[in-house]
């Protein structure tokens, strides 16, 4: 890897940034693997109502996913195993970065399908009150931070595999 | 210089020199297997419970979540004959039925095409176009107003047909129905006509061996309701009284509830109406080429009890008076009572008191748009209430009003364990049943959402009139309940909504329909089978 910015290095951190960030990451993964086991064992669960209700630009198209059912199950499906996936990964630091991109990812369509900007409404209630900013945004950009100081190798599977890795070029270096 | 290359000393990883994961890298390994561990303790513990709660309850209630355990199939055997259809009264309600019939009128399509078009959650054409062959051909139409029956013969020869199959050769106009009746092109008839007409032409079908499918309300008066009855039970024709909730999903699960004693004893039932369009309150387009001309008005009135001259309010928008039709009564008290009467086998009542009034709508109408009934049925030990406005939307639901749950149907259906319930008391108070939401809820088998384009359409929807469920397929209510008569017609059997039924229904319209118009309570004497 090349050099990054000296406050992104994950050596420079103290113990207690390096705790902050990891303890982070759990949550959210902790947060995402629930998410999606919740709506494994539901079977009524569908994301068709949320889709439906899509406001903004891209309505159109999660309105279109919403109508057609082969899809609709297909994107329900990929929804369920994607939070489950991505909540142990983070949990685990295993493929951290990869999660993270693809938990971004999520959230940010979550986001659009339904942003509460000024003029929009929607018939689902929201638990709480927000403007622009809610709590899949913060969410989002939660990872975002992750992203841009990794924790995989602090603590985490990623970094088993990358000593593997640097160990293994170097026996044979 | 990698970023691990300059790792201070609290995250220096511990490898020794044969490149082996050393101890301190082994502990960061597993550190985050505890979290999944406390993640799937609890996960499994809150899952446990959920299950317990909900077998609780279930093993409580002896009835499940899933679908009605039986659902009478519309169509028992593959259509085998072909069925020649005739529709008296091709309007609203009549172009409907024929649709779901198989027959669109080409506008129609390209009308929800282009709805499709701008908004996916239009399904009306797909579910059309999903609908199943009932093996019929519609060979006659009659409108007294030409622009109808040149619309009925523009559907009958439709390309556009459920199935991709062809078209049929267009069918003939009558201008009498009776001519229709006994042309020998028709094998039976939909009457979809304002009410005044609906008892003389199903008892002059009968009288020719047509079998009639009628929409409701079966007949404008008492008179009219046992002269068709006995006609119809003197025939052998096969008939259906239009009420499509006879085929919904829901209703049929309601039943299942109230036949596992869930309620405990019922002894409220209410039924509403709440509409605040001016569609809504029939207060129906005016077509710009209705004139004398178009329009045979002498044929139209026919029945009715006040011959008036000509008027295109009247024509179009009958049911505002009552020389066509009964208000509130007949068109919208009547899909309520018989769900109720589906769903609790009810019967006519022992009393009914009515009222209401021209409060809103005042247009020249006579007929009320705000309406209340209240009826008395002393040996089930229960009222069933009808109230209604057509100047407020307010969602009030159908209820089933227990000492031990209340049941609301609607498209969906909810039972809902009450407070004071003596059955549900000891679960109740060790938490195993929260009486703040719905113990059991039953959504049809449907992953998807409904498209609900108008208020008037949310209505019918919510009422389970427009679409229904089978095996998690979206279907059309009307074309069950059509599908259901033609079976019977070729396979024998009754249909859900027979003449009994719709002796009943008519019956129990009527009784508060008097009871309005003479301002008094009125009572039905199962001796002699009169209103007194």
């Amino acid at each position: 890897m090349t050099q990054g910015a000296a406050a992104a290095e994950p050596g420079r951190w103290t113990r207690f940034q390096s705790i902050v960030l990891v303890t982070l990451r759990i949550l959210i993964g902790w947060h995402f693997l629930y998410e999606g086991l919740a709506k494994l064992v539901n079977p009524y669960w569908t994301s068709a109502d949320y889709l439906a209700g899509s406001q903004w630009w891209f309505s159109g198209l999660f309105i279109n996913i919403a109508t057609a059912p082969t899809l609709l199950t297909l994107v329900d499906y990929i929804n369920v195993w994607g939070l489950i996936l991505i909540g142990l990964c983070l949990i685990l630091g295993l493929l951290t970065r990869t999660a993270t991109v693809a938990g971004i990812v999520l959230l940010a369509l979550y986001y659009i399908a339904a942003p509460p900007f000024a003029g929009l409404s929607y018939a689902m209630p929201a638990e709480g009150s927000y403007l622009v900013v809610n709590k899949v945004l913060i969410e989002l950009v939660a990872l975002v931070a992750l992203l841009a100081f990794p924790t995989g190798r602090i603590l985490g599977v990623d970094r088993v595999i990358f000593q593997m890795r640097r160990t293994g070029a170097l026996a044979q270096a | 210089m990698s970023d691990e290359g300059t790792n201070t000393q609290s995250n220096q990883p511990a490898t020794d020199k044969a490149g082996i994961v050393g101890r301190r890298g082994f502990l960061e390994l597993v550190v985050s297997i505890p979290v999944i561990g406390v993640f799937l303790y609890n996960f499994f513990r809150k899952k446990a419970a959920d299950d317990m709660k909900k077998e609780a309850i279930m093993a409580e209630l002896g009835v499940r979540e899933s679908g009605p355990a039986y659902i009478p199939e519309a169509v028992s055997r593959p259509p085998g004959e072909r069925i020649r259809l005739g529709i008296i009264g091709n309007g609203g309600e009549g172009e409907a039925l024929v649709r779901h019939a198989g027959f669109a009128h080409p506008d129609w399509v390209e009308e929800q095409r282009q709805a499709a078009a701008e908004d996916p959650r239009n399904q009306a054409l797909q579910v059309y176009l999903e609908q199943d062959d009932l093996n019929v051909e519609l060979t006659a139409v009659c409108d007294v107003f030409d622009v109808r029956a040149e619309r009925g013969i523009a559907a009958s020869q439709v390309a556009t047909r459920p199935g991709g199959r062809p078209a049929n050769p267009p069918a003939k106009r009558f201008r009498h129905y009776h001519d229709m009746l006994t042309s020998g092109e028709v094998d039976g008839v939909i009457i979809a006509t304002p009410d005044h007409w609906h008892s003389q032409m199903s008892i002059d079908a009968a009288a020719e061996g047509i079998h009639v499918y009628c929409e409701k309300c079966m007949t404008q008066t008492e008179e009219q309701t046992q002269a068709m009855y006995d006609a119809i039970k003197n025939s052998d024709i096969v008939f259906q009284l239009g009420h499509q909730n006879r085929q919904s999903e829901a209703h049929i699960k309601a039943r299942e509830v109230i036949d596992a004693n869930i309620l405990g004893p019922i002894t409220l039932v209410e039924g509403t109406t709440n509409r605040n369009t001016p569609w809504g309150a029939w207060v129906w387009d005016i077509h710009e080429e209705g004139n004398p001309q178009t329009i045979d008005w002498e044929l139209f009135e026919g029945p009715a009890l006040n011959k008036v001259p000509f008027s295109l309010e009247r024509f179009f928008r009958w049911r505002c008076w009552f020389d066509y039709g009964t208000g509130l009564s007949g068109d919208l008290l009547s899909h309520e009572y018989d769900a109720v009467n589906q769903i609790l086998q009810l019967g006519i009542p022992k009393s009914a008191v009515a009222s209401g009034g021209i409060y809103y709508f005042k247009d020249g109408r006579d007929v009320p748009d705000v309406f209340q009934a209240v009826y008395e049925y002393p040996e089930r030990e229960l009222t069933f209430v009808y109230s209604a406005t057509l100047a407020n939307g307010q969602y009030r639901g159908l209820k089933f009003m227990g000492h031990d749950a209340t049941m609301q149907v609607s498209g969906d259906l909810s039972v809902t364990a009450d407070r004071n319930s003596s059955r549900y008391e000891e679960k109740i108070g060790s938490g195993v049943i929260d009486p703040s939401r719905p113990m059991f809820t039953y959504r049809p088998g449907f992953r998807g959402i409904d498209a609900i384009t108008s208020a008037t359409a949310e209505y019918f929807v919510s009422r389970g009139l427009l679409y229904t469920y089978r095996g998690g397929r979206r279907m059309s209510a009307y074309h069950l309940l059509i599908g259901e008569w033609l079976d019977v017609i070729r396979n024998g059997g009754e249909t859900s909504c027979n003449i009994e039924r719709g002796f009943e229904e008519a019956i129990t319209c009527h009784m508060a329909t008097r009871s309005y118009l003479e301002n008094r309570k009125v009572e039905w004497d199962p001796v002699r089978r009169r209103i007194v």
